[in-house]
C-alpha cells in the first residue's frame, strides 16, 4: 500500500510534465496539425523558463518572490513555446509544407536552441545556473493546507503535489469544456475532422489551425519548464529532458486525443518511468519497463484502428494540409 | 453596388512552368537565407560569424582527417535517406527508421559477438549483413502489416517502435550482452567483426554510392517503383488499375526498413564497433529530412547529406576553437530545413499583390 502511495505521488511528478506536453498536443492535434515538434518545443520551454526565473532573481536579487518568479517562468516557457510552433504553423498551413518533416524539423531546431540558451547561460554565468534555495522551495512547495495533506493515504495522492499539477488539471477540465461544450471547440474539432466541410460551411479554417498549434504548442512548452524546476531542481538538465516529449506525443495516442484521460493517463506514464526504481518484478528486467508506455501505446493505436468505433479514432485529417485550391 | 468584392492584397497562382534555373535560384538563395539568420546565435555568443563560418569549411573539408569524419557522417545519413525515399514516394510516412537502424544493428551485432571466433572474417561480415538487413525487414513489416490490414495510423506507430527497440537494446546493454559486470558496455567487436577501410573511411561510403544508383534505377526504372509512385498518388487508381495495395506497403515498407537495417549494421561494424541505445543517435530522423528536401531524388540525397554532416563536424571544431556551443550546429540545421521547406512553395506558387495584378488586367 505504502509503495503504491509512493509510486503514484512519484507519477504525478513527472506525470504533470506529460501532461502540459500532452495536453497542448490535444489542441494541435485537433485541429488536425500533427506537430511532432513537441520535443523541441518543451526543451524550448525548458531551457526559457529556466533563463526567466533566473535573470528574474539576478535583476532583483535576494527580493525576488516566488510567486513572481513562478510566472515570470511560465510566461517565459508559454512565449517559446508559442513562438517555436508559430514557425511550424506559418510553414504547415500558409508554405503548405509537409507536417512530418517540418515537425522532425522543429525538433532539431529547439532541441538545438534549448541546449544553445543553457549551454549559454552556463557559460556566460560562469559554469553553474542555479535559482536560489528560496526559489527552488517556492517551485516546489505543495500548496495544499497541511491538514489535506496530513490525511492517511488520499493526502499524499491528491494534496501533495506542486502547483503546476493542480494548474493542469483545471487547464485538463477546461479543454474538456472547449472542446464539448462550446460552439467555437465544435469548430475546432470540425476543422480536424474535414477542414474542406468547415471551410464550406464559412469557418476560418486557417485562423482556427493557428490559434489551437500556436496556443498548444505554449501549453505544451510549459511541460518542459515544470521538468526543469520540479524534477530536475532549478538547473539546466538536457539528458532528462531528451524523449519527454515523443512521450507526450504517445500519451496523446493513449488518452484518444480527450483532454480528460491525460490527467490519469499521465500519472499512469509518469508512474511507469520511475517504475524501474522501486518496483521490481521477478519475470521482467527493470529496463524493460521503460519501454511499457510505448507498448501500451502501439496496442491502444491497433486496437482503436481494429475496432473502428468512431468516437475513438484520430482527427481525420491529422497529418495532412488542407488547400483551399486543391481538392 | 457597394459590395464587390476587393482584390485581396496578395494572392496566389500555381506556377505550371518555371524556368528550371529559376527554380536553382529561388533553391541556392534559400540556403543562404538560412545561413544568413544561423549568425545569429554566433552574434549572440560574440563570435565574428564570418570566422564561424570559415572554422566550420575548415573544420570539415579542408583536412583529410576531418573531411573523412565528415563522410563518416554522411553515410548512415545517405543511406537512411535512401531507406526512407520509397516509403515516402507512397505516402507512407515512415518516420520508425531511428528504430530499423537499432534493430537492425541490434541483429549484427549478435553475430559478432557469438559468432566472431566460430567464421571467417568475410563470412561473418555477411552473416552481419544478412541479420541487419532482414532485423530492419521485420521490424518495419510490423506497422506496415497493420496499416495494410486495419489502415493503423502510420506516422505514430512507427514513431512509438523507435523507443520500443532503443528500450530493447538499453537491456541488453545493461542485462544478457553486458560486457564487464556492470560497466552497461558491450564489449567492442573482435576485429573479425569490423569492415575494412577504403580510402581511410570504412567500406560503408561505397556501398551507399551504389544503392543511390539502385535505389533510382528501382524507383524510376522498374514496375515495383511505378507501382509506388501510382498508390503515392491515389490509392483508389491504384486499386482500379488492379494492385494489391496492402501488399505492395508492406514489400515497400520491407525493403525500407531492410536497408535501414543495412545502415545500423555499417554503423556498428565500420563506425562504433559496440552497440548501444543510442546506436541511430537520430540518423533516422534527419534523413527524413534529407529525403524530403531532396525530392526523394537519390543524387541529391548526396549534395544534401553532406551540406548537413559538415554543418555537423564543422560545429564540434566551431566548439572547440570559438567555444560556441555544438548546439548551434542543431539550429542551423533547423533554419535549413525551414527554409528548405518553404522555398518549395516559392517555386510553386507565384505571389501577385494587388496593385501589379491590377496593371497585368487593364493590358499593362
Amino acid at each position: 500500500m505504502n509503495l503504491l502511495v509512493t509510486l503514484i505521488t512519484a507519477g504525478v511528478t513527472f506525470g504533470t510534465v506529460l501532461m502540459y506536453g500532452t495536453l497542448g498536443e490535444i489542441l494541435t492535434e485537433k485541429s488536425g496539425n500533427l506537430n511532432l515538434g513537441v520535443e523541441g518545443i518543451m526543451y524550448m520551454g525548458g531551457a526559457f523558463g529556466l533563463a526567466g526565473a533566473f535573470y528574474y532573481e539576478k535583476a532583483v536579487g535576494a527580493a525576488a518572490s516566488g510567486p513572481v518568479a513562478i510566472v515570470l517562468a511560465l510566461l517565459a516557457a508559454f512565449v517559446a513555446g508559442c513562438a517555436a510552433s508559430a514557425i511550424y504553423s506559418f510553414l504547415t498551413i500558409t508554405l503548405r509544407t509537409n507536417q512530418n518533416v517540418t515537425g522532425l524539423a522543429l525538433s532539431i531546431f529547439g532541441t538545438g536552441v534549448g541546449q544553445f540558451v543553457g549551454e549559454f547561460m552556463r557559460l556566460s554565468e560562469g559554469g553553474y545556473v542555479a535559482l536560489s534555495n528560496h526559489l527552488k522551495d517556492s517551485f516546489a512547495a505543495a500548496i495544499m493546507p497541511d491538514f489535506l495533506q496530513g490525511i492517511p493515504v488520499i493526502g499524499p495522492i491528491l494534496f501533495s503535489h506542486t502547483v503546476f499539477f493542480y494548474m493542469a488539471v483545471v487547464l485538463a477540465v477546461l479543454m474538456h469544456l472547449y472542446f464539448t461544450r462550446t460552439r467555437s471547440g465544435l469548430y475546432l474539432r470540425a476543422v480536424g475532422e474535414s477542414p474542406a466541410t468547415s471551410d464550406a460551411a464559412g469557418i476560418n479554417t486557417t485562423r482556427y489551425k493557428y490559434l489551437a498549434t500556436i496556443i498548444g504548442g505554449g501549453i505544451s512548452a510549459i511541460g518542459g519548464m515544470v521538468y526543469i524546476v520540479t524534477t530536475a531542481g532549478c538547473v539546466w538538465n538536457h539528458e532528462g529532458l531528451s524523449g519527454v516529449g515523443w512521450l507526450a506525443v504517445a500519451l496523446v495516442i493513449f488518452c484518444i486525443w480527450r483532454p480528460l484521460n491525460a490527467i490519469w493517463g499521465s500519472v499512469i506514464f509518469g508512474a511507469m518511468m520511475i517504475m524501474y526504481l522501486r518496483v521490481s518484478l521477478p519475470f521482467m528486467p527493470q529496463q524493460l519497463y521503460k519501454i511499457l508506455p510505448y507498448v501500451v501505446t502501439v496496442i491502444v493505436l491497433i486496437f482503436t484502428s481494429m475496432r473502428n468505433s468512431r468516437d475513438k479514432q484520430p482527427p481525420a485529417s491529422l497529418g495532412v494540409n488542407y488547400f483551399r485550391e486543391e481538392r | 453596388m457597394s459590395n464587390v468584392t476587393r482584390t485581396p492584397f496578395v494572392r496566389l497562382a500555381k506556377r505550371t512552368d518555371i524556368d528550371p534555373r529559376r527554380a536553382w535560384i529561388i533553391r541556392v538563395a534559400s540556403i543562404v537565407i538560412a545561413l544568413v539568420l544561423g549568425c545569429i546565435p554566433m552574434l549572440v555568443t560574440g563570435t565574428n560569424p564570418v570566422e564561424a563560418y570559415s572554422v566550420i569549411v575548415q573544420g570539415s573539408l579542408l583536412r583529410p582527417v576531418y573531411f573523412r569524419q565528415t563522410v563518416k557522417i554522411a553515410i548512415p545519413l545517405l543511406a537512411c535517406a535512401l531507406a526512407i525515399a520509397p516509403c515516402f514516394k507512397m505516402r507512407f510516412w515512415n518516420i520508425g527508421a531511428e528504430g530499423q537502424i537499432t534493430i537492425g544493428a541490434m541483429c549484427a551485432t549478435y553475430f559478432a559477438l557469438y559468432w566472431a571466433d566460430r567464421v571467417p572474417h568475410v563470412m561473418l561480415l555477411l552473416i552481419m549483413f544478412l541479420a541487419g538487413v532482414v532485423g530492419g525487414g521485420l521490424w518495419a513489416l510490423i506497422p506496415a502489416f497493420f496499416k495494410a490490414k486495419w489502415n493503423t495510423n502510420e506516422t505514430l506507430f512507427t514513431l512509438m517502435m523507435n523507443y520500443i527497440a532503443i528500450g530493447i537494446v538499453a537491456w541488453l546493454q545493461g542485462g544478457p550482452w553486458e560486457g564487464r559486470q556492470g560497466s552497461q558496455i558491450i564489449p567492442k567487436f573482435a576485429d573479425a567483426a569490423r569492415l575494412p577501410n577504403v580510402l581511410g573511411v570504412h567500406i560503408g561510403w561505397i556501398f551507399s554510392l551504389v544503392l543511390v544508383v539502385l535505389m533510382y534505377f528501382y524507383m524510376n526504372k522498374t514496375k515495383q517503383g511505378y507501382e509506388i509512385a501510382v498508390i503515392g498518388d491515389s490509392t483508389n487508381t491504384a486499386r482500379y488499375a488492379g494492385m494489391n495495395v496492402g501488399y505492395i506497403m508492406m514489400r515497400t515498407m520491407a525493403i525500407s526498413g531492410a536497408i535501414s537495417g543495412f545502415v545500423g549494421f555499417m554503423i556498428v561494424a565500420g563506425a562504433n564497433y559496440t552497440l548501444y541505445s543510442g546506436v541511430a543517435d537520430g540518423v533516422g530522423f534527419t534523413a527524413i529530412s534529407v529525403a524530403w528536401l531532396s525530392q526523394l531524388n537519390p543524387f541529391a540525397m548526396i549534395v544534401i547529406s553532406m551540406l548537413l554532416a559538415v554543418l555537423d563536424k564543422g560545429s564540434t571544431t566551431l566548439q572547440s576553437r570559438l567555444g560556441v556551443p555544438a548546439s548551434v550546429s542543431d539550429i542551423i540545421t533547423g533554419i535549413l530545413l525551414f527554409t528548405m521547406l518553404s522555398c518549395e512553395f516559392f517555386i510553386n506558387y507565384r505571389l501577385i499583390f494587388r496593385g501589379r495584378a491590377q496593371d497585368k488586367e487593364d493590358g499593362k
